[in-house]
């Protein structure tokens, strides 16, 4: 469904994508992690068309994302940091994306209604908390019956009750088959949603690999746990069956 | 009319400080014609004063807007929209709130005090100096992340072209005074939209003695008739390429 194809991006001397490559199908749970500042928002923005890479391609359903608009219909979105202008209320927010975006179908309004924002419409956003602003994120994300969800750090900011609203609502779509692509640090928390794991550093991909695989051949029973001793079996050299699928 | 183009009137509306310039135009302009008794005279120092004001009030109130809209920018980018609609959009309802204003408040006193040739020319004129202030700020704007800079870079750029540029034209005029400079001097002046702006009232007016130099040389070589369409062309290429640089540069912008 999407598919990423050599990539690269700098910023000035800093390489942030380095030849990237990734094929992410629907119906798959992606997770997305890796150290602060290895490239994962670089990665998401530019399958969104807001960061411009300096080469290489970005497919979404056979089409190049470079010169198209229309495939970002198929997508939520939800930033790590959501900015929204000041003096908007949240309804008007929500009322002018969907007339911007011409939608017509039935819009998925649940996790609006459990986060409670249809009770406070009329909010500015220049009032809200930062736990509150990720809220109204989120619900855009979803508000659109979109076939792709991207979701850069999604729990972060949230109390645990939303939270695991979230997770749930994540769960649910994903059921539905749905591409989701989660970016995030707090590895305990996606333990048990994700299908797929792609372990960034230092702009590039280190691997990419389905769950069961990672934990079988590392013996261990948490995601956590498995990707730290992929790791430090790396920076030993020892040079190990799970390097080598990691190639492929 | 599009979405975002009505959003971002609105949102203008609400702001106020456009509505404030709409009294102060309004103000300034039936202060103006009640002073004088000629009508003419009054085209005349109201085209001074507006040469200073709405430039001013274009070029920094555009250029605060562009900065504080870029939250806006970056939920819509996200959105299935072409990137350069959201910039040209941007563009448009800045264009239309700060032309209206400037038509509501200066223009209709004008068209009642001055019902004539000047008085259409100086509204022409109020139009087309607050496109091109708008689509300057649009270019210096996009060049810079940092608002503090892009602000004082709209400040000094309106200095330049309100106060500096005059003073560089008269240096030069003394400089070179010997020499044969008219065609020189008729080519700098494209470079002040002002300049070129007064030129075209006054060639309208035809008033010699308050034509200055590059007036006067504009009357020389290309007659009245001309001679304001020609400044009149410039100042559309003053509207269009400041805001297609700008518009190449957002297309290809990382946010």
């Amino acid at each position: 469904m999407i598919d990423i194809r050599n990539l690269n991006k700098r910023f000035g001397k800093l390489s942030v994508l380095d030849d990237v490559s990734l094929l992410c199908e629907k119906g798959e749970c992606i997770a997305l992690i890796g150290p602060n500042g290895c490239g994962k928002t670089t990665l998401i923005k530019s399958i969104l068309g807001m960061v411009v890479p300096d080469s290489g391609e970005i497919l979404f359903n056979g089409k190049a994302v470079r010169k198209d608009y229309k495939y970002r219909e198929q997508i939520g979105y939800m930033p790590q940091i959501g900015r929204y202008p000041d003096n908007m209320s949240i309804g008007q927010i929500f009322e002018t994306i969907r007339e911007i975006r011409h939608y017509q179908g039935e819009t998925d309004d649940e996790l609006m209604r459990q986060f409670g924002l249809d009770r406070m419409f009329d909010k500015r956003m220049r009032t809200l908390s930062g736990g509150t602003t990720q809220k109204v994120s989120a619900s855009l994300a979803f508000l659109f019956n979109p076939e792709v969800l991207i979701l850069d750090e999604p729990t972060a900011g949230l109390d645990p009750i939303a939270s695991e609203i979230l997770k749930e609502k994540i769960i649910a779509e994903k059921e539905k088959g749905k591409l989701i692509l989660i970016t995030s640090h707090l590895l305990s928390e996606l333990d048990d949603l994700i299908t797929r794991i792609i372990f960034m550093q230092d702009g590039k991909v280190q691997f990419h690999l389905p769950v069961e695989e990672l934990l079988s051949s590392t013996s261990e029973h948490r995601i956590s746990a498995a990707i730290a001793k992929v790791m430090r079996d790396r920076a030993e050299g020892t040079t190990k069956a799970i390097h080598n699928s990691a190639e492929k | 009319m599009n979405r975002i183009i009505k959003f971002v009137i609105v949102d203008i509306m609400r702001n106020k400080v456009v509505l404030a310039y709409t009294v102060l135009m309004a103000i300034l302009s039936w202060g103006v014609f009640s002073l004088e008794d000629n009508g003419s005279k009054g085209v005349l120092t109201l085209l001074n004063l507006i040469l200073l004001n709405v430039p001013l009030v274009s070029i920094v109130f555009s250029t605060i807007y562009i900065y504080n809209s870029s939250e806006f920018i970056e939920l819509l980018l996200s959105q299935p929209i072409k990137r350069s609609k959201i910039w040209v959009s941007l563009f448009a309802g800045l264009q239309f709130s700060l032309i209206s204003a400037f038509v509501i408040g200066a223009g209709i006193p004008i068209l009642v005090y001055a019902p004539s040739g000047f008085g259409i020319i100086m509204l022409l004129v109020g139009i087309i100096i607050t496109a091109v202030f708008v689509s300057i700020a649009f270019f210096s704007a996009i060049q810079t992340r940092d608002k503090a800079k892009g602000i004082g870079v709209a400040i000094l750029l309106w200095l330049y072209f309100a106060l500096l540029f005059d003073g560089l034209v008269l240096f030069l005029l003394f400089q070179f005074a010997e020499y044969p400079i008219e065609e020189a001097m008729m080519v700098l002046s494209a470079f002040s939209p002002i300049d070129l702006a007064r030129i075209m009232v006054l060639l309208q007016l035809d008033v010699s003695a308050m034509m200055g130099y590059t007036g006067a040389i504009f009357r020389q070589f290309f007659g009245t008739q001309s001679g304001i369409f020609i400044s009149f062309g410039v100042l559309l290429l003053w509207v269009l390429l400041p805001f297609m640089f700008s518009l190449r540069k957002f297309r290809t912008k990382d946010l």
